[in-house]
């Protein structure tokens, strides 16, 4: 009896050490690409969002030709989706005005996902 | 029976003008297309579209930055450009005569004459190409296009054709061609940015890119030349519209290139029947 709730608590253990440390490296992965992403979101020769977009903590006086950028989580729940608005938005609006950042090449297929990582996390 | 005439007429109007809106096929006349946008303006700015105003830009719907304006207005930067463009104005060529013997020596009504089209050399004809002109054909070299002289001379014009209105009207079929090819410009999507002019100066105007309030289209070319801050001297209004290209990562066209001239040439009849207060001064 002592034995087996040994085992149990081992196993457990090494469960929640495992998913912990997986845990941590997504995490840290993550956070690099967010912190990335904002630089180049940020940069004026590159995503210059804050043009157009109110970024909660990007800077001072953005511009309001688009909405905030802000819960996207619950506005975009699909990333892939946020990917697509942010690379082409005419796949989502064939008049808008904002650029395409991917489909122009304003940015790179990396510096997208990264960008998309950050905005995703606003 | 008269007023019953004259309600029908109205109704016939009213229909037409739906009609108009709604049929996509139908080529727009310049008139058209000036009253289309007019009543852009006004449904989207609302109390704010005193659109005599829009002469003055950005500062026509921001009272704040007006009063900054005005304020700089009284000691206008532009005032040695001014003194400059009568010192050359009252320079004889070397073959005697001067640019009076070009324009006249009454220029108030000068400025308000551009651009116009040239029926036979079918082009459009501005007022920094004819002071070139003017230069070349009496063996002078001519300026560069886009600051310097050819401002400094082009504001002296512009300050004695203050208060006249804007007129240009297209009505030969090779005037409306030159017309279309500005619009055209105006409205298509260019540069790595994909943007129109009409998308900052229509469908954006008053809004802010950055801390940079947009200006309305309506009225842009009325003040040209103009002193901006940023650039701490005179520009012409192509030498602006090269900046705007520029900011979309388009390849801006050369001052006085076709492009521009009809450009230039759409852009004063949309201002038509507003007011001529070049030069201007802007941030
Ligand atoms: C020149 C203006 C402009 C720039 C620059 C711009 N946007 Fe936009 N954006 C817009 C407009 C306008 C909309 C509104 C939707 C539309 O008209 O297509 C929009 C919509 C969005 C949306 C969708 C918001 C929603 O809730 O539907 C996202 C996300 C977005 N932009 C992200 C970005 C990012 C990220 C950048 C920079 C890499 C950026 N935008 C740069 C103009 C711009
Ligand atoms: C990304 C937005 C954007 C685009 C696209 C754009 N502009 Fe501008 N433009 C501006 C800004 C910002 C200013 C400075 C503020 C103002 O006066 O509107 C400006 C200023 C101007 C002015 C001077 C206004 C004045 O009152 O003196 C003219 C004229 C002008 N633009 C014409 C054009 C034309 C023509 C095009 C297309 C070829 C164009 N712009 C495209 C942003 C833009």
């Amino acid at each position: 009896m002592r034995k087996s709730f040994r085992v149990i608590t081992l196993a457990l253990s090494t469960l929640t050490l495992f998913g912990l440390v997986n845990f941590a490296t997504v995490n840290a992965g993550e956070m690099s690409a967010v912190k990335e992403g904002k630089k180049i979101a940020l940069n004026r020769k590159k995503g210059n969002c804050l043009a157009c977009h109110l970024i909660p903590d990007g800077g001072e006086q953005p511009g309001n030709i688009g909405p905030p950028l802000i819960a996207m989580k619950a506005r975009f729940p699909d990333k892939e989706v946020l990917k697509a608005q942010i690379g082409d938005p005419r796949s989502m609006n064939p008049n808008t005005i904002m650029p395409p950042f991917g489909a122009h090449g304003i940015l790179t297929a990396d510096e997208l996902e990264k960008v998309t990582e950050y905005i995703h996390s606003l | 029976m008269k007023k019953l005439f004259k309600s029908f007429a109205l109704i016939a109007i009213s229909l037409s003008s739906v009609l108009v809106a709604t049929n996509t096929v139908h080529a727009a006349t310049p008139a058209e297309d000036t009253e289309a946008l007019r009543g852009y303006f006004q449904k989207t700015l609302g109390s704010k579209a005193n659109l005599d105003e829009f002469i003055n830009g950005t500062y026509a719907l921001n009272e704040d930055a007006r009063n900054q304006w005005q304020e700089i207005e009284e000691f206008p930067p532009y005032e040695i450009d001014l003194e400059k463009g009568a010192d050359l104005w009252a320079k004889k060529f070397k073959n005697g005569k001067s640019f009076a013997s070009c324009f006249g020596d009454d220029i108030s009504g000068t400025r308000g004459k551009y651009p116009y089209h040239d029926e036979t050399m079918d082009t459009i004809v501005t007022l920094e190409g004819d002071i070139n002109k003017c230069l070349t054909d009496n063996g002078e070299k001519p300026y560069k296009w886009k600051k310097g002289k050819i401002a400094a001379v082009s504001a002296h014009i512009a300050y004695a054709g203050r208060g006249g209105k804007i007129d240009v009207q297209p009505k030969t079929e090779k005037a409306l061609a030159w017309y279309n090819k500005g619009k055209n410009f105006f409205y298509a999507k260019r540069g790595q940015l994909n943007l129109s002019c009409a998308d900052c100066h229509v469908y954006n105007a008053n809004k802010k890119v950055r801390a940079e309030p947009l200006s309305p289209a309506l009225g842009h070319p009325s003040h040209f030349p103009v002193f901006r801050s940023k650039w701490g001297e005179l520009g012409t209004l192509h030498r602006r519209y090269g900046g705007c290209n520029k900011n979309i990562r388009a390849k801006p066209f050369k001052a006085q290139s076709d492009q521009y001239k009809s450009l230039e040439y759409f852009q004063a009849v949309m201002s038509n029947g507003l007011e001529l207060n070049g030069p201007g001064a802007r941030k």
